[in-house]
């Protein structure tokens, strides 16, 4: 998307519905810049997460009576708001789960190890993945002979799309791909990404963990075959996920979690599976997450996703004006905002990320430090650890103004 | 400086930007290395034993935070002329004294790798609580 004409949301407005936003730190304001890992939540999921628990808590599709109706009656509610939110032809597309990483696990097992891959396949990454859409498929690796290979990142961020092209062959069947960097930012181009694993017969697993919560998604447009992501990063609760699959290839799927709620009947020795997406969701699922998950759904879909895209630009864009201004400190990833999302990593000469993190700690400032669970991407850029910032819709220009000053504290007392 | 910049008081940034015996050792007995798993944090030891069973020369190596690598350097000026057996059996307590700062759980396991590599190259089982 272009970058729109400067439109900032109204950050106030949107801080007053995150309680936690109003606490200090240390008798700071504090600065939640780390959205990226987890983001904060509304009071409108809060409330509806514990109106479940005190208003109409029973387990759902089994009890018959009204509570347990009215369960059903938003868990299901939530699964039409998901496919919504990203284009899904029907709510049957939605699998919930609990997290990103169960959803890429559910299809490295039920679709790689259990399914359709052989010895010799090739299953195609890239350097730039978080590792939940690294491990899973070293299992299939480990258990099947399949044979992985990556597609490294130019300096600059961006997928090496030629060296994509030149490993995508007949052989490959997985192509799995971030759709967002948790560590650069970078906005990967997806649409192209899934389309030219099509022309070799491969289908296409998307990470939107990062993408999901900041721009609009259209599993239509992308032609995705799987994609995944967490509800806690898109103002949702903790715990709950989703796996969005064409119907075919959920289909072909197999269950990774056997037990109740995913079986139309069972014998001794044998059981018939539920129709997806029921056959994924093996035990009682976490009614009040999704139900939590539905209303983040709702909250985003009032701001608007283009609005939180431009938003985000905007406040990205600042960031990196202002932190190329500071002499000794680095970012990393794309300098186009309409190519990257609001994740900025940083370093500063002669303080390790840790103690960037500790000192901005003292000032009521929260960013992550470390490989941000992306090792193989942190050996690419031969960084030990880099600092994080994450925005989100609560965040304004005064949050990036008071990041500058607390890295300008850090430097003094490395000085 | 402001009593919550404590952790990085004057001692500690002194040993961080001025680490002392901080390089590689040529003929040292025991070496070992080990990282911090969470945030990367490496320290390596050298010791040099002498006749006597003291620890005649110390080394250190690695890269990390600030913490990580100043009780490193403090660890190594700790130990230096000590016997063995004595610096096998330091405790947690040795280290965290000498830093002298209060210390979260994530930036304890940073105070506390250098120890656990002391232990390692003397050979101990290596459990200092972190
Ligand atoms: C790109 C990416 N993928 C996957 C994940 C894993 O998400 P979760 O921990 O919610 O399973 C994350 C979270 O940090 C992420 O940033």
């Amino acid at each position: 998307m272009a970058k729109p004409a400067k439109v900032l949301l109204n950050v106030p407005a949107i801080k007053a519905d995150f309680p936690i936003l109003q606490r200090t730190v240390r008798d700071k304001r504090l600065v939640y810049l780390d959205s990226a890992a987890t983001s904060q939540k509304p009071k409108q999921v809060i409330d509806a997460t514990s109106d479940f628990y005190s208003r109409y808590n029973a387990n759902v599709h089994r009890a018959i009576y009204e509570l347990g109706e009215e369960s059903t009656r938003e868990y299901e509610g939530a699964r039409e708001k998901v496919a919504a939110f990203i284009q899904a032809k029907s709510a049957m597309e939605i699998v919930f789960t609990k997290s990103t990483t169960e959803s890429i696990n559910v299809v490295a097992y039920g679709y790689g190890l259990k399914g359709k891959i052989e010895k010799g396949d090739e299953i195609l990454g890239t350097v730039m993945e978080h590792h939940s859409n690294h491990v899973p498929w070293h299992f299939v690796k480990d258990h099947k002979g399949a044979v992985l290979k990556y597609v490294d990142v130019n300096d600059d961020g961006t997928l090496k799309m030629e060296q994509y092209d030149a490993l995508l062959t007949n052989r490959t069947k997985i192509v799995t791909v971030t759709l967002c960097s948790n560590v650069l930012g970078t906005i990967n181009p997806v649409k192209e990404i899934a389309k030219r694993a099509h022309e070799v017969g491969a289908i296409c697993v998307v990470d939107a963990a990062q993408a999901a919560p900041h721009m609009p998604i259209d599993v239509q447009s992308l032609d995705a075959d799987f994609l995944a992501f967490s509800g806690h990063k898109m103002l949702g609760p903790t715990g709950i996920g989703v796996l969005y699959g064409k119907p075919d290839l959920l289909e072909a799927t197999e269950p990774l979690l056997g037990g109740g709620e995913m079986i139309r009947e069972v014998h001794l020795g044998w059981a018939k599976w539920n129709d997806v997406p029921y056959k994924f969701e093996g035990g009682t699922p976490n009614i009040a997450g999704a139900i939590g998950l539905g209303v983040a759904v709702d909250y985003l879909t009032t701001i608007g996703m283009d609005a939180v895209r431009g938003h985000e630009m905007e406040v990205t864009e600042y960031a990196l004006e202002k932190l190329a201004r500071l002499k000794g400190v680095q970012t990393y990833g794309p300098r186009d905002v309409t190519k990257r999302a609001g994740v900025v990593s940083f370093t500063i000469d002669g303080a390790h990320p840790h103690d960037i993190a500790s000192i901005l700690d003292v000032e009521g400032i929260c960013v992550r430090s470390g490989h941000h669970c992306a090792q193989p991407l942190m050996e690419r850029f031969n960084l030990p650890a880099t600092a994080r910032a994450s925005f989100y819709v609560y965040n304004d220009l005064d949050d990036v103004d008071a990041l500058v000053a607390g890295i300008k504290k850090v430097q003094e007392v490395f000085a | 400086m402001s009593i919550s910049y404590d952790m990085y008081q004057e001692q500690i940034l002194d040993h961080y930007k001025h680490p002392r015996n901080k390089g590689p050792l040529a003929g040292a007995s025991k070496n070992a290395r080990d990282s911090n798993p969470l945030c990367g944090d490496e320290v390596v030891l050298h010791l040099k034993v002498d006749g006597s069973d003291r620890i005649a020369e110390v080394k250190f190596e690695g890269q990390g935070c600030a913490i990580s690598q100043a009780s490193a350097s403090m660890l190594t000026t700790i130990v230096k002329g000590m016997p063995l057996a004595e610096a096998g059996g330091l405790g947690r307590d040795a280290v965290l004294k000498k830093l002298g700062i209060p210390l979260s759980a994530v930036r304890l396991k940073c105070a506390l790798l250098s120890l656990h590599v002391l232990k390692l190259a003397i050979g101990q089982k290596a459990d200092v609580g972190t």
